[in-house]
């Protein structure tokens, strides 16, 4: 019996692998141990704040991130700066408000209980401004491409010079783990594109780790709370499962005494 | 039974069930006979019962929540994410429960299958089975629309399209099932109403599925008519609690593995994209459930008969009692039988693998003999191999063969068959 159960659950597991190998990628993607995955995986508090830092310096030119708001920056479990730096933040930002007594829109600082400000105005602007190509916003870009983070690390860092012979289209540049190779950004980063206010060195692939990181933490705020929930609850859920197996052979133990 | 006889010990308890019979009924419950040697497989209906109403109270709560409008359904799914109190956690297990629900089923129906549960006299709880089935399916794809992402848009474009197969009125029953001319909004407000109500309806049937097996019993492992109550049953209650709930905390273990470690291996990343109508995903994949379903489509290379092939898949299924004509229930007895039966089960999940492969090559080919093979093993091998198999001796009783020795039946049973 226990036999089939375990050759059922490693069926199910193995089919479960095929499905998800099957949207993987062809060249295999760069791979960094993450720090927040496995059981206990939490997030590199500075490499989120430098995250930020690059998304906000480099990024966010051409991406939104319409889901987040500045107070999350200071929310627990995020990058956690201090609710003085999320305002400073917020601040040095201007949003369009509105409309005011006389029917007007204005102008005024970012406040934390704003949304992201947006690139662009809408969709179309962005495409227009992108060679056609609509940059996509990143609150849940993490979660959206198969591969997740390695994938994101890997777009950053796989830019090559075309294999002789191919020939690019204009504002077209070659990515070796992007589907079809072909990709409309540009490179976006080079070493010593930002300097951490941390001091921590600006390479290229430090700089693509940190803003997978905080875009990882973008697209799951909540990570953090989830592993540590879950932590407990399977724990709870094991003893309470041995507690209630030995009573159940308790109770059995009165019938099969009678056979 | 001795539903009958029961009469509550205090006054006002007499008072109440001579007035509406509830102390009855949770006596019948509790008393209810149980065959003693049930093996896990059978616990999968008590956790199937879990899987329902976790789902119905999680969706009660996300629709709080929820808004079903094409242009705020995805951002409102994120704000469930992000800023509802716990909503990740009632998101996760919302979305994963479904999966764990459907493996819950599909443990459920081949442990029928291989035990004979659909036989006489327990054709009807079967076929209730069935269509509890079928609207599960149809709850889950509604239910995988509503985030309105990538994945969500086309699957729904690809399943409502294959009504446009019926022949002279199928353009009219897709606009009629769209409400326009395209998947949209009007798509995507009534899916929402018909996700809220199917469980309900899910739930009434599972009352009659319970209703219907009260009344012949549960079959067991053997297979074979116990006399009730005897040596061979034990109440519902405690025995088959316990061992129910013990069985339904290892599963929500599992469960628990998915919602807090692995929240998204079982869905789509397409799904995290926004729906965009100009804009078709290089695959279009259904959820991992319904695979074996969407390889047997597109195995066929006509549409109108592929949907009637797939259609028939279940049917098959439904008129199963009348297909199967051996006598034997349980495939313990039935040696043939019970390779056929394995044929079937690596069938399906060979199926389920090309479901979600691309339909050509090497892939379609395969997926075309597991098709075919699955229609003669439920149209040709049951009805034959029922009136042909040499059965091996049934037992008297449930007691008799652990009386004769070691309690490994299938062994004693073996040797038995021998001598």
């Amino acid at each position: 019996m226990k036999k089939i159960i375990t050759i059922t659950y490693l069926i199910f597991l193995l089919s479960i692998g095929g499905y998800q190998v099957k949207a993987a990628e062809k060249t295999d993607l760069l791979k960094i141990d993450w720090s927040f995955k496995g059981l206990f995986g939490k997030f590199d508090r500075g490499s989120l704040q430098r995250g930020y830092q690059v998304y906000s310096e480099v990024c966010a030119g051409c991406h939104s991130m319409k889901y987040l708001s500045y107070r999350n920056l200071s929310e627990k479990g995020g990058p956690e700066f201090s609710f003085e730096q999320a305002k400073a933040i917020a601040a040095s930002f201007e949003v369009t408000d509105g409309p005011n007594a006389d029917g007007e829109m204005f102008a005024r600082a970012g406040k934390l209980s704003d949304k992201f400000i947006m690139p662009y105005e809408n969709e179309r602007a962005a495409q227009a401004a992108n060679g056609g190509a609509y940059p996509p916003d990143m609150s849940v870009l993490a979660k959206a491409r198969s591969g997740g983070a390695d994938y994101l690390y890997s777009i950053l860092l796989g830019y090559e010079a075309p294999p002789s012979g191919t020939i690019l289209d204009e504002g077209v540049y070659y990515n070796k783990y992007m589907y079809g190779n072909n990709i409309k950004m540009a490179k976006p980063l080079e070493d010593g594109l930002v300097e951490y206010s941390d001091g921590t060195t600006a390479s290229e692939e430090q700089m693509a780790k940190d803003v997978v990181t905080f875009l990882m933490w973008a697209a799951e705020p909540h990570l953090e709370s989830r592993h540590q929930m879950g932590f407990k609850v399977i724990v709870y859920l094991i003893i309470l499962t041995i507690l209630v197996y030995f009573s159940m052979k308790k109770i059995w133990s009165r019938i099969e005494s009678e056979v | 039974m001795s539903d009958h006889d029961y009469q509550p010990t205090s006054k006002l308890g007499k008072w109440f069930n001579d007035r509406l019979p509830l102390l009855t009924l949770s006596n019948h419950l509790s008393e209810y006979p149980t065959p003693k040697n049930l093996n896990y497989w059978w616990t999968f209906g008590g956790i199937l019962t879990f899987c329902l109403i976790a789902q119905i109270v999680t969706g009660i709560a996300l629709a709080m929540h929820y808004i079903a409008d094409s242009d705020l359904a995805f951002a409102s799914v994120e704000h469930i994410m992000r800023d509802v109190n716990y909503g990740w956690l009632i998101r996760y297990v919302h979305a994963n429960g479904a999966s764990m629900f459907f493996l819950a089923v599909y443990i459920h129906i081949f442990r029928a299958l291989y035990y004979g549960s659909y036989k006489s006299p327990r054709e009807v709880i079967w076929i209730i089975g069935m269509i509890i089935y079928l609207l599960m399916m149809m709850t889950a794809f509604m239910g995988y629309v509503l985030p309105w992402g990538q994945m969500s848009f086309w699957g729904a474009t690809v399943i409502t399209n294959l009504f446009s197969a019926v022949p002279f009125v199928g353009e009219g029953i897709v606009s009629w099932l769209w409400g326009g001319f395209a998947v949209d909004n009007p798509t995507l407000t009534r899916f929402y109403a018909l996700h809220y109500l199917l469980p309900f309806l899910i739930l009434g049937l599972v009352v009659l599925h319970i209703w219907a097996l009260h009344v012949p019993g549960n079959n067991n492992p053997i297979g074979i008519d116990i006399k009730k109550p005897s040596k061979d049953t034990v109440p519902f209650h405690p025995y088959i609690v316990i061992k129910d709930g013990f069985a339904l905390l290892m599963f929500i273990i599992v469960f628990a593995f998915f919602v807090f470690y692995s929240p998204n291996i079982l869905g789509h990343a397409d799904n995290y994209i926004e729906a965009n109508p100009m804009v078709t995903p290089a695959h279009i994949v259904p959820e991992w459930y319904l695979l074996p379903f969407y390889a047997i489509l597109r195995s066929v290379p006509d549409k109108l008969f592929g949907v009637i092939a797939m259609f028939a898949s279940i049917f098959v299924l439904v008129i199963l009692p009348w297909l199967d004509t051996s006598k034997i229930r349980s495939a313990v007895f039935r040696p043939l039988y019970r390779q056929f039966y394995w044929i079937l089960f690596i069938d399906v999940l060979i199926l389920g693998y090309m479901g979600a492969m691309p339909a050509e090559g090497l892939y379609l080919l395969v997926a075309r003999v597991a098709t075919a093979y699955y229609f003669i093993h439920f149209l040709i091998i049951m009805p034959i191999l029922g009136r042909k198999e040499k059965t091996i001796p049934l037992p008297l009783s449930i007691t008799e063969p652990i009386i004769g020795g070691s309690p490994d039946l299938a062994n004693i049973i073996k040797k038995k068959s021998l001598n």
